[in-house]
């Protein structure tokens, strides 16, 4: 869709393409089926199923603690699988090395460790990790990507900066610069907005928007509803380690579940500006006159 | 060639350069002073030119160390005849260059080891020795010193080489596996090794290790001049034999961290980061880990424990050239290198020799702190 990237996409389009036809390509890129997930002998996550298509944004919303950051990270191989199955473009991940899973699905943490003078173009270029061979250098289709991932995560113009100098706005997009380099098919976001005033909240989202609007598929867990709302196609509620209600967001936010698994009782409108569904939690004095 | 590889490349040309400069320098040092041009021409002379290599019948002796029990005859020719005197050849050769080379090799590895540490733990206070390495090469040297019969009763299957006259490096290196591999196992559960863990058990273990090399030395008796003499890390008595040995050892472990360069510099951004990325993060780590405590264990078996050259060199060349490993790990390996070959040539050249240990700890800590007190320092 930007000028910018249409040159180079070929070899992306190309290996997208492969991994679909080979396998099925039908299937979602994202399948997690009767996933169970234990930490320090609690499970975590018991029997969640989702899937995500190419082309789709999947909002993961729910309380704190509900395991949203747990099933990214069963996802993307950094947390073990204690039951069912995760299947990335068709292939359980168990049976994929640690690179293979990186180059399925690229991950935008909330936070990283950044407390060293890395300039912003060695980080986005760690990106490319899954595909450097360990005695290899860089090549050329890497540093295409490198550029065209910073330019689409609008980072070109601090390539040089440290990471330790930017705002905090300015490194989630360094963040999503890095994943975007590695060009893969999947993407997942743990809380991408966390720390972001509103203003780079809804810049961040756009910016995700837009890779899944050509054909990525993307999974992010937002704890803000109404952001979730607005920007994804379809929600999973998640909480006490199970998924309680999944579909359209209008449907899901007016789910008795989603008052139910926040402990508060919410009133869903439409937001007057930009029209998606709104949620406001009520107190009880609100809920007393609410009721009536 | 990408800009980083680039910047690797310029500097290690320039510190080479400066390696081979203090190299030439500290061979003319000394008692006797030898001009630059003169040790350069003397090891000029000292190169050999295999021209013909035969099958011999039977083994022939004394050919050279590489050929030596092989059943080969071969020729040498040496282009080079500069004029020199036998006693100043004698010298560079004999008694200088093979310390000299010792102590670039021994920098080498430590910096390298040193810098690695710093990164896997991404702990600033990080050495070579943080696993008990260090502590453990202690144990083995000095048991050896005081009670070598108990020594060649553990380490039986070993015995052919201990008797060598290579007893206490062996001894020290097996110390070294030792203790750093018994770090690794405490620290590990389920094929998973925790940072954190292994910084903490090999604080214990070192710890512990003191209080063996403490008990050692109250029953040194009159060994104990040798044995403090070790501990504070010295390269006197080197010979041809060890630089062959570091020579094998140091250069090619140290290629091996080079390659793991950019797993380092992933995680530095955390394990979960690194391993999303796509690397095998409990892999790289037990790589980094053994090679590392291999380098160091080697480094410490041939010179003692030489405090401070894994801990200042890596911090140093960092404030220089930043914290990208694959610029670095060889600026770092090459600057421990050129830094323990002048702070030998110092603790040789004085009224009365110093163990090396001393001069690296007393010139080392001013700098750091001088550079810690002129330029930003980087959290880690």
């Amino acid at each position: 869709m930007s000028g910018g990237s249409d040159p180079g996409d070929g070899p992306r389009d190309a290996d997208a393409n492969r991994g679909s036809d080979g396998e099925g390509g039908e299937q979602p890129l994202i399948a997690v089926r009767d996933l169970v997930v234990s930490r320090g002998g609690e499970r975590v996550l018991d029997g969640v199923s989702l899937s995500v298509d190419r082309g789709e944004l999947v909002g993961l919303v729910g309380p704190n603690g509900a395991g949203k950051t747990t099933l990214i990270a069963a996802v993307n191989g950094t947390l073990g699988i204690d039951g069912g199955t995760v299947e990335l473009d068709g292939r359980d991940r168990r049976e994929l090395s640690q690179r293979e899973v990186a180059r399925r699905v690229a991950t935008v943490p909330q936070e990283t460790n950044t407390a060293f003078e890395f300039p912003v173009e060695s980080v986005v270029e760690m990106g490319r990790t899954a595909y450097v061979s360990r005695f290899g250098t860089t090549t050329e289709a890497d540093r295409e990507a490198v550029e065209r991932a910073m330019e689409r995560a609008e980072v070109t113009e601090f390539a040089d900066r440290s990471v330790t100098t930017l705002s905090g706005g300015e490194r989630q997009r360094v963040l999503f610069a890095r994943a975007l380099a590695a060009e893969t098919p999947g993407l997942l976001l743990d809380e991408p907005t966390a720390s972001l005033d509103i203003n780079h909240q809804v810049r961040t989202l756009e910016l995700v928007r837009r890779s899944v609007d050509e054909g990525k598929a993307a999974l992010a867990a937002i704890h803000d509803l109404n952001l979730a709302a607005r920007v994804c196609d379809r929600l999973v509620l998640l909480a006490g380690g199970s998924v309680r209600a999944t579909g359209p967001p209008r449907d899901v936010l007016s789910d008795d579940a989603l008052a139910e698994a926040f402990g508060v009782r919410t009133a869903v409108n439409d937001d007057p500006a930009v029209g998606s569904p709104m949620v406001t939690a009520l107190r009880e004095a609100d809920a007393a006159g609410d009721g009536s | 060639m990408t800009p980083v590889w680039r910047r690797a490349a310029g500097y290690s040309a320039l510190l080479s350069a400066l390696l081979l400069a203090v190299v030439t320098v500290s061979a003319g040092i000394g008692p006797v002073s030898i001009p630059a041009g003169t040790v350069v021409a003397v090891v000029a002379n000292a190169v050999a030119v295999p021209v013909s290599v035969e099958w011999a019948a039977t083994a022939v002796g004394g050919a050279g160390p590489l050929t030596a029990g092989l059943p080969l005859r071969v020729e040498f020719a040496r282009p080079f005849a500069f004029p020199v005197s036998s006693t100043q050849e004698a010298i560079v050769m004999r008694v200088r260059l093979p310390r000299i080379l010792l102590a670039a090799f021994v920098g080498v590895g430590l910096a390298s080891a040193g810098t690695v540490m710093q990164g896997f733990f991404r702990n600033p206070m990080a050495d070579p020795g943080i696993i008990g390495v260090s502590s453990g090469a202690a144990v083995g040297a000095v048991s050896w010193i005081v009670a070598p019969a108990g020594v060649l009763a553990l380490l039986g299957p070993l015995r052919p080489l201990l008797a060598d006259g290579a007893g206490l490096q062996i001894a020290a290196f097996c110390g070294a596996l030792g203790a750093g591999f018994g770090v690794y196992l405490i620290a590990s559960r389920d094929g998973r090794t925790p940072v954190a863990t292994l910084l903490l058990a090999g604080v214990a273990v070192q710890t512990f290790l003191g209080a063996v090399v403490s008990y050692l030395l109250l029953h040194s008796g009159e060994s104990i001049r040798r044995v403090t003499y070790w501990l504070m890390g010295h390269l006197s008595g080197a010979n041809w034999s060890e630089v062959a040995a570091a020579a094998v050892v140091v250069p090619a472990l140290t290629l091996v961290l080079f390659a793991y360069a950019r797993d380092l510099n992933v995680l530095l951004l955390g394990e979960t980061d690194a391993v999303a990325l796509g690397v095998d993060a409990e892999r790289s780590k037990r790589v980094l880990l053994a090679v590392s405590s291999v380098l160091t264990g080697a480094a410490v078996a041939v010179s003692g424990v030489i405090g401070f050259v894994g801990l200042i060199v890596p911090h140093g060349v960092r404030l220089l050239v930043g914290p990208d490993h694959r610029v670095l790990l060889p600026t770092s390996a090459l600057a421990g290198g050129s830094f323990l070959v002048a702070a030998d040539t110092f603790a040789r050249s004085g009224v009365a020799e110093l163990p090396v240990g001393i001069v690296t700890a007393a010139a080392g800590a001013p700098f750091f702190l001088y550079l810690l007190r002129t330029r930003e320092v980087y959290d880690l």
